[in-house]
């Protein structure tokens, strides 16, 4: 059984092709890590997955529900897949429960009681619970990521899509993120995710994506394909980030 | 010849200043109203009329307002019309403010980052909801300063009202000059005042964007 299934996906921006046949199986409860090198094409295959970028060939299927060229309505998709981004993205004229609260509000019509309690819920989750009434500016960018993961896992998404979402932190920040990814991993939750953490990768994924030229180049378990790289590329990938 | 006490001066540039506030009034809230049914219009998706609204905004920007006061005066009589110095003031300042704030409006939407339509996409919101939740009220935020901002330049184009005729602050500087030959004691009483309708409103633009600053939202 697949949740995510992506076959011979193709994307180009103009000339430039970025994603030369992509084939991807996500089964429920996966945790896949995407690394590669910088313009390989990792953010573009997770922007599709959400229609942030419209794909030209191939196709996705996420829980049966197929996307087509044709863009699916937001809040249709937003019951399937949601993404946490680099630059966190918190609304910063709200409080961090109002920017839990606001899109099961405003797109699933749930009462605001009802929001505020699985707010909490997932706030509490990702140990933010605390700064319910605080501002994103008041918070670190650990915690402003911390809660923007809970913003996302609040619209019960089947897939979480997690594109580099600690590289925009300070060193010693990127463990507690981490720490509630791998929480979540643990609990069951689907996660692609693209990172330049390779312990992370290792440690938590249970499968590894080498990307390279838009294309997957080689994937396997964390430990096959770290210590045994089959091909140069990765060998030379691995090499460079270790 | 009548003789000017300096109290007379001061009492005729005051209640002359009270149609420089006057038109400046007129001329902020109808060119915000008129900027705002422009920058929602922009917004609309239509092509034809954005690029309307854009030769619009470009016209009144890249002209001296001056001009702007001629053609609505003078331009309205040779078609016809007689148009009081008033009703050319009002109409040329409205216009020449709604067109600026419509830029600046435009300008503090875009201001808000890209991400933000990115998180609320993907949080399931369309269009209309993004716009309404989360860009306008930070875009609405990013606007108060240059906003404040800008009505320093409508009171002091007020000031250009005087060519065609209308008597407001410095029309009434330039008349009292005619009587009493005091340039000097009268223009700096005229630039005085304007100072003190101009100084709060920079001020006041100046803390807004600082506010805004603190909030991190820049
Ligand atoms: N909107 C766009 N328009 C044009 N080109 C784009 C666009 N988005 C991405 N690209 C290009 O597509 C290529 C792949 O980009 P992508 O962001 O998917 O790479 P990446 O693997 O995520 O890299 P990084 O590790 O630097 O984030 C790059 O060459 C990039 O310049
Ligand atoms: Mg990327």
């Amino acid at each position: 059984m697949t949740l995510v299934c992506v076959k011979d996906l193709h994307k180009s921006f103009g000339d430039l092709e970025v994603l030369k046949g992509v084939d991807l199986d996500v089964a429920p409860g996966e945790v896949v890590a995407i690394i590669g090198r910088s313009g390989s094409g990792k953010s573009t295959l997770l922007r599709c997955l959400n229609q942030l970028e419209q794909h030209d060939g191939g196709n996705i299927e996420i829980a049966g529900q197929r996307l087509d060229a044709e863009a699916m309505a937001p809040s249709e998709l937003s019951r399937n897949v949601g993404m946490v981004f680099q630059s966190f993205n918190l609304f910063p004229h709200k409080t961090v429960g109002e920017n839990v609260m606001l899109a099961p509000v405003v797109v699933r019509g749930v009462n605001k009681q009802e929001a505020s309690r699985v707010a909490r819920e997932v706030l509490d989750k990702v140990g933010m619970l605390e700064k319910f009434d605080a501002y994103p500016a008041q918070l670190s960018g650990g915690q402003q990521q911390r809660v923007a993961i809970a913003r996302a896992l609040a619209m019960k998404p089947k897939v979480l899509l997690c594109d580099e979402v600690t590289s925009a932190l300070d060193p010693e920040l990127v463990g507690e993120v981490l720490l509630v990814l791998e929480a979540l991993a643990e609990e069951g939750m689907t996660l692609i995710l693209v990172t330049h953490e390779m312990k992370f990768a290792h440690d938590v994924a249970d499968r590894v994506v080498f990307m390279h030229h838009g294309r997957i180049h080689e994937q396997g378990d964390p430990k096959t394909l770290f210590n045994h790289p089959r091909t140069p590329e990765l060998r030379q990938f691995i090499s460079a980030v270790r | 010849m009548i003789e000017f006490t300096l109290w007379d001066i001061v009492r005729n540039l005051l209640l002359a200043a009270r149609w420089t506030i006057v038109l400046s009034l007129i001329a902020f809230v109808g060119g915000a109203s008129l900027g705002l049914l422009f920058t929602v219009l922009r917004l609309s998706g239509n092509r034809l009329l954005k690029v309307m609204i854009g030769v619009y905004v470009d016209v009144f920007q890249g002209t001296p307002l001056l001009m702007q006061l001629f053609l609505a005066y003078f331009g309205a009589a040779a078609l016809g019309f007689n148009v009081s110095a008033w009703a050319a003031a009002s109409v040329a300042l409205t216009l020449f403010t709604s067109a600026f704030l419509c830029d600046i409006w435009r300008g503090c939407l875009e201001a808000v980052p890209r991400g933000q339509w990115h998180a609320s996409r993907v949080l399931g919101m369309d269009y209309l909801q993004t716009m309404r939740h989360v860009i306008l009220p930070q875009a609405l935020r990013l606007s108060v300063p240059p906003t404040v901002g800008f009505s320093v330049q409508v009171v002091k184009g007020t000031a250009l009202a005087s060519v065609i005729g209308f008597v407001e602050l410095t029309k009434a500087g330039t008349m009292l000059n005619n009587a009493t030959f005091a340039p000097f004691t009268i223009f700096a009483l005229v630039a005085l005042i304007y100072f003190a309708l101009c100084y709060p409103l920079s001020r006041y633009s100046r803390y807004l964007e600082r506010r805004l600053y603190d909030a991190g939202m820049r």
